[in-house]
């Protein structure tokens, strides 16, 4: 157990923030990682499979770039099962003033190494590799100033990314919205609108809304809000006419 | 192979009150974790006085209606008997069973509250205080474990509750509160995520 807290014990996370930008910062040297007892059986992986532990899951977090910086909005619902657990959780995980990180997945997976993640994402994307396998699960998104990084084990870098059970109805909306040189008032209701709108129709999502915008000079929380306020506010605007720039079809008649 | 009972998700509960009953289901369809509908109440009416509620698998709640439909007789049916009748029905199917577990709530010809449920093949339960049925069913037991006074806010307040804690149901609800007189039927303002 001492070992476990001496682990924590110093807070690296002032002087780490320095480092980070500095040439000479080693991070696999900085860090001792914190190694996990694993089942004590012959084949720890199989163990796993066997027993189908039913842990929190299910969520909706976007996070995307444009000229403005990086806009990141999550939900906040854990469910085990088809039971929902809370309708307060945090999935946006403050690392620094400059760093976000998002939750997906196994919510104490997440939460667990993402605390780890004082550095850089590359170095979350190692420790999931050592326990591939295992069955962590999580979906992660780390975004800052100059990088969005999404791991799920791999690594990607890119423009626009969502990830977990509500990601394939956020990037509808996203793609139907998204357009890079954007203002940033719309780009953070595109991303409002892109979580309300996974939220209602995959059940895994819901609760409140976080908003986020990443710039040069840190991150900045936008808002919290509540999915339900959200729906009803939507409900009563009017619906865009989607023909309005786009040719008109052959044999149509408008 | 998906469990039936919870494919499509749905919560229905029933309450007695003094001279009066009430029946009320919130209006999901889903595929497992996908809403694909917000208009799908499960409680129908069979007489002036006798509600009946499917939760369950969508396609057997609608099967089970259509043969009630069907078996109409034009004459009132008694709650008491129309829930043997139910019953019987569902265990016609003992080996292959609908995927429903339904709850019946009605006035009796002395105006007498009548609530009662079931499960998938026709062992009924009467009761003189709630049943509760589909996926929220858990979350209702808890919840309805209260005296009620006024009928229509404790079975309301119930299953918005209930839903609230459930991924598999809600998106709006529906309630039947059955007087001597008339049936007052409301809906619900729900979360919709």
């Amino acid at each position: 157990m001492d070992l476990f807290v001496n682990q924590f014990k110093d807070s690296y996370y002032a002087d780490d923030v320095e480092n980070l930008f500095n040439d000479e910062f080693d991070a696999s040297k900085e860090f001792s990682l914190p190694i996990l007892e694993l089942p004590a059986c012959e084949n720890p992986v199989e163990f796993m499979k066997a027993h189908d532990f039913k842990f929190d899951h299910g969520t909706t977090t976007l996070a995307f770039k444009f000229h403005g910086g990086v806009v990141v909005c999550v939900d906040s619902r854990a469910s085990s099962g088809s039971y929902i657990a809370t309708h307060s959780v945090k999935k946006v995980i403050e690392i620094n003033p400059y760093l976000l990180g998002t939750m997906a997945g196994g919510a104490a997976d997440c939460m667990f190494w993402e605390r780890e993640l004082a550095a850089a994402s590359k170095l979350l994307a190692n420790i999931v590799y050592r326990y591939k396998g295992y069955g962590l699960s999580m979906g992660t998104m780390v975004t800052g100033w100059d990088k969005t990084v999404n791991s799920d084990g791999s690594r990607l870098k890119g423009d626009l990314f969502s990830v977990g059970s509500g990601s394939l109805f956020a990037y509808g909306v996203l793609d139907n919205g998204f357009d890079y040189d954007m203002s940033v008032q719309d780009a953070l209701e595109l991303g409002r609108r892109s979580v309300y709108h996974a939220a209602h129709r995959d059940s895994a999502s819901g609760g409140t809304l976080n908003l986020y915008h990443v710039k040069e000079s840190g991150w900045d929380f936008i808002g919290g809000y509540d999915f339900d306020d959200l729906h009803w506010e939507y409900q009563d605007q009017p619906k865009p006419r989607i023909t309005e720039n786009v040719q008109p079809m052959l044999n149509i008649q408008a | 192979m998906p469990d039936p009972g919870s494919y499509n998700g749905g919560a229905v509960v029933a309450m007695t009150g003094k001279n009066c009953v009430a029946i009320a289901s919130d209006k999901r369809i889903g595929i497992q974790m996908q809403t694909i509908g917000f208009e799908f109440s499960k409680v129908f009416p069979v007489t002036d006085k006798s509600y009946v509620g499917l939760p369950g698998l969508a396609t057997d709640t609608q099967t089970l209606y259509a043969n009630m439909y069907k078996l109409r007789e034009e004459r009132e049916i008694e709650p008491r008997t129309l829930s043997n009748m139910i019953a019987s029905t569902l265990y016609e199917k003992r080996w292959g069973p609908f995927f429903v577990e339904p709850l019946v709530a009605g006035l009796d010809k002395n105006n007498q509250p009548f609530i009662c449920g079931m499960d998938s093949i026709g062992c009924s339960t009467e009761t003189c205080d709630f049943v509760v049925g589909g996926t929220s069913q858990e979350n209702l037991y808890g919840i309805c474990e209260n005296e009620p006074e006024d009928l229509f806010e404790t079975i309301s307040q119930s299953l918005l509750c209930a839903v609230d804690r459930d991924c598999l149901a809600g998106w709006g609800a529906v309630v039947h509160v059955i007087t001597p007189e008339r049936v007052i039927t409301r809906t619900l303002k729900a979360r919709m995520d």
